[in-house]
């Protein structure tokens, strides 16, 4: 357990994302990973709401994108770390014409 | 955790049990939805159930029909029923499904009599229904005479993080205690589905849950539609999903750590001695999904949300949970449990699970949920294909 509320959550260590636990500013944050339940430190490049999700490692275009340890979607252009993640630069990879 | 919840329910003639005790008054067709409304209005307390369909289906789909309308009889939240038909065929095939049960049902039909003479006819068997029914009392019940079903809602990163985990905790608690839950949503597995067939108990249940599987899929992706916005919806982008993989893993994050013991089509009922978590080949529209729960048996639904579904069932109570401190403090009135404490670290999953079973021990033994409060009594068909 953690004193403070951790700025985000990302679901296993290993995720390539996190999860906005409040809308956050660009800045330093400090996370936590729910199933090892280790600190994570990040640095937020824009302004992303509750419940999105950021980048915890650059991307490059067409890599897998993993959340729970499971890859759940792939980057649709060039993702840095710090950057907001949704449908702009991600897409699903079992779907196919599922993108924006 | 302390002694075990003390639960209640109405037992059935059949064995079944339930939670409420509704006298319902069935249409067996949209036809008859206006004398069946009608006799709910001039006996009040008792309950319609209108819809849109039961004419000119065929096959594999009328069949979803007749045993979604039978099973919705058979439900043990349900006392006593009421069928009403355009002609008398297809309504006698509905009623004499329900009758079996013992439970008592009776038949009307429209053709050559008239709505007001069958609302006059059929109000004054729903009055002695619903009187009888007054009298039947509540009973000690175990987590083993009560069906559960699970399904989530205009989901968000939060229900994968909060609300679904907790409602795994319930899943897990009710399946230990000798219980049976439903869980379905056949699309809304799509990049976890592996993790559903490793928990199939056996090879049977494995081969028949990928077929299913499978099919359902080739029926979405044969269409070759860019599916994002319908699945995931609107409000799960909004809320922060943006695939479907990612989607599903926060589904599958509610159905517990239990084996999965048998694959169900849609309205099925499971075998009486067989308990435990099933897999039912459902959409994953909410309305649809819990009104082909229910009409397996299913008697109280666990549905978390993020971003604020707001679904309820005519029988069946449909418990709503959050995560997301946003929607907890923009719709209370929709939301049965706030769990967004969780993301807070304020407390464990544990005692998230504790907070859950609390509600749930409520809910059974007879405290409206904020759906029931709200009158949400969503009541829609699954169609399988185009009438004739």
């Amino acid at each position: 357990m953690m004193a403070k509320v951790p700025d985000f959550l990302l679901h296993h260590d290993g995720d390539s994302v996190a999860v906005a636990n409040d809308d956050l500013q660009p800045g330093t944050l400090q996370g936590l990973s729910v199933k090892e339940q280790t600190a994570h430190t990040a640095v937020l490049n824009e302004p992303i709401p509750l419940g999105h999700k950021f980048a915890l490692r650059d991307h490059a275009e067409g890599e897998a994108i993993v959340k729970y340890g499971i890859k759940v979607g792939i980057a649709s252009k060039a993702i840095k770390k710090g950057d907001y993640v949704h449908t702009h630069n991600m897409r699903s990879y079992r779907w196919e014409a599922s993108r924006a | 955790m302390g002694s075990k919840p003390r639960l209640t329910g109405y037992r059935r003639p059949d064995g079944s049990m339930g939670i409420r005790n509704h006298v319902i008054i069935l249409p067996v067709d949209d036809l008859s939805n206006a004398a069946a409304e009608a006799v709910a209005k001039v006996v009040p307390g008792t309950l319609a159930l209108p819809h849109s369909y039961g004419r000119l289906q065929f096959g594999e789909d009328l069949e979803l029909t007749f045993r979604t309308l039978i099973g919705t009889g058979l439900n043990g939240n349900v006392a006593a029923v009421v069928v009403i038909g355009i002609e008398p065929n297809w309504t006698q095939r509905v009623a004499n499904g329900i009758a079996k049960s013992g439970k008592p049902v009776a038949s009307f039909s429209i053709e050559g009599k008239g709505d007001l003479q069958t609302i006059a006819d059929a109000a004054r068997v729903a009055q002695v229904f619903l009187q009888d029914a007054s009298e039947i009392i509540r009973e000690s019940a175990s987590e083993g005479d009560l069906i559960l079903s699970i399904k989530c809602g205009e989901s968000d990163t939060t229900s994968g993080l909060g609300s679904c985990p907790t409602t795994s905790e319930a899943v897990d608690r009710w399946v230990a205690a000798g219980g049976t839950v439903f869980f379905g949503e056949t699309s809304e597995l799509t990049g976890g589905e592996h993790l559903i067939a490793d928990r199939c108990i056996d090879d049977a249940c494995r081969n028949l849950f990928q077929t299913t599987y499978e099919n359902y899929i080739k029926v979405i992706e044969s269409t070759g539609a860019n599916l994002l916005g319908s699945q995931p919806t609107q409000g799960n982008i909004a809320g922060g999903l943006t695939t479907i993989e990612e989607k599903a893993l926060g589904n599958i994050a509610k159905t517990g750590s239990v084996p999965v013991v048998g694959v169900l089509a849609p309205a099925q009922a499971p075998p009486r001695n067989k308990p435990g978590l099933y897999f039912m080949d459902t959409s994953s529209a909410a309305a649809e999904c819990v009104t082909l729960m229910a009409a397996a048996g299913a008697v109280i639904h666990l549905f978390p949300t993020g971003q604020g579904n707001v679904i309820g069932n005519p029988i069946e109570p449909v418990l709503k949970l959050t995560a997301n401190k946003k929607t907890a403090a923009s719709m209370p009135e929709h939301i049965d449990l706030d769990v967004s404490g969780l993301l807070r670290q304020e407390y464990n999953l544990t005692k998230a699970g504790d907070m859950m079973m609390d509600v749930i021990e409520r809910t059974v033994n007879g405290r409206l949920c904020a759906a029931e409060a709200l009158g949400h009594r969503e009541f829609t068909f699954t169609k399988l294909y185009i009438s004739a």
